[in-house]
């Protein structure tokens, strides 16, 4: 395998930095949430994970598009790199959001509209590996993955939009739900904490992203030496 | 009538925290461990690979 990058070795450290700096931000300088209490603070990583876990989707999207106009297989890398990634940080939202929900509407789960098209979303993207699995030849892998990926990308606009356009009880953080109410119902502390998150989200995204990518390369490195050992 | 003190929820905040860093733990794991067993593979593959290109060698 090829040596790490110089770049990819500075983006490690700053991942594990701005991680630990947003969290400290979160547990420390964030002050407490009168109505809810500690709890509250799960937010900023429900909203980073919540973030990269939706770009990452879109992102995956996109590069299906890119893959089947171009047929260049690092697309199919891109776009793996991208679902997997984000399914994981989706993952975490969906269980933070499921213990913030226990002392805030006293239950674990209930069926309303974001809960379900994010349950839906989530299940979109482990079925995308299913699928993958399931087909031998590496192109037309990339091609059905390329295509499924176009279509679920639509499940993230549509989980994003969906408390917006429809009656829920999930609360509406970024852009109120009516006009009486502020865009961004927080403190100028919390503000820089749930600022903070996105960024740090974002750059761990992209570090992740980074290595899943070149774990594909080595993936087909192995793929072709297997192939050349058994002629 | 109103709400005087905060609420004790910090036992959801630990929870929520030790999710998100377990789950992001076990990925990075899991990448490691992939990354590691495909360079293992890798190297069998090349010294079979090379293994092989004498014997053929010979044969002609």
């Amino acid at each position: 395998m090829q040596p790490k990058p110089v770049a990819l070795k500075i983006l490690d450290v700053v991942s594990i930095i701005v991680l630990a700096v947003s969290t400290y931000l979160a547990l420390v300088f964030a002050p407490t949430e009168l109505v809810m209490g500690n709890v509250q603070r799960v937010f900023y990583f429900h909203i980073g994970t919540a973030w990269v876990g939706l770009l990452g989707f879109i992102v995956a999207a996109l590069a299906g598009i890119i893959y089947l106009i171009k047929k260049d297989m690092k697309w199919d890398r891109f776009e793996v790199a991208a679902v997997e990634v984000s399914t994981m940080f989706f993952f975490i939202t969906i269980v933070l959001g499921s213990i913030w929900a226990r002392p805030a509407w006293n239950t674990w789960w209930t069926w309303d509209v974001r809960l379900t098209t994010a349950a839906i979303t989530e299940l979109i993207y482990i079925a995308y590996f299913m699928l993958r699995q399931g087909i031998e030849d590496p192109e037309k892998r990339a091609r059905f993955g390329a295509v499924y990926t176009l279509l679920g990308g639509i499940s993230a606009p549509i989980t994003f939009m969906v408390i917006r356009l429809f009656q829920s009880i999930h609360p509406v953080v970024i852009g109120a739900a009516n006009e009486n109410q502020d865009k961004l119902a927080m403190t100028p502390d919390m503000r820089i904490a749930f600022f903070f998150a996105l960024f740090a989200f974002t750059i761990i995204f992209i570090d992740l992203m980074w290595h899943r990518i070149r774990l594909s390369v080595l993936q087909e490195k192995v793929e072709q030496l297997k192939l050349n050992v058994s002629m | 009538m109103f709400q005087e003190a905060i609420p004790d929820t910090s036992g959801y905040m630990i929870a929520g925290y030790a999710v998100a860093f377990i789950v992001m733990g076990i990925y990075v794991l899991s990448l490691y461990l992939r990354k590691s067993n495909l360079n293992r593979d890798a190297e069998t593959l090349e010294s079979l690979q090379t293994e092989s290109k004498p014997k053929s060698a010979k044969k002609k």
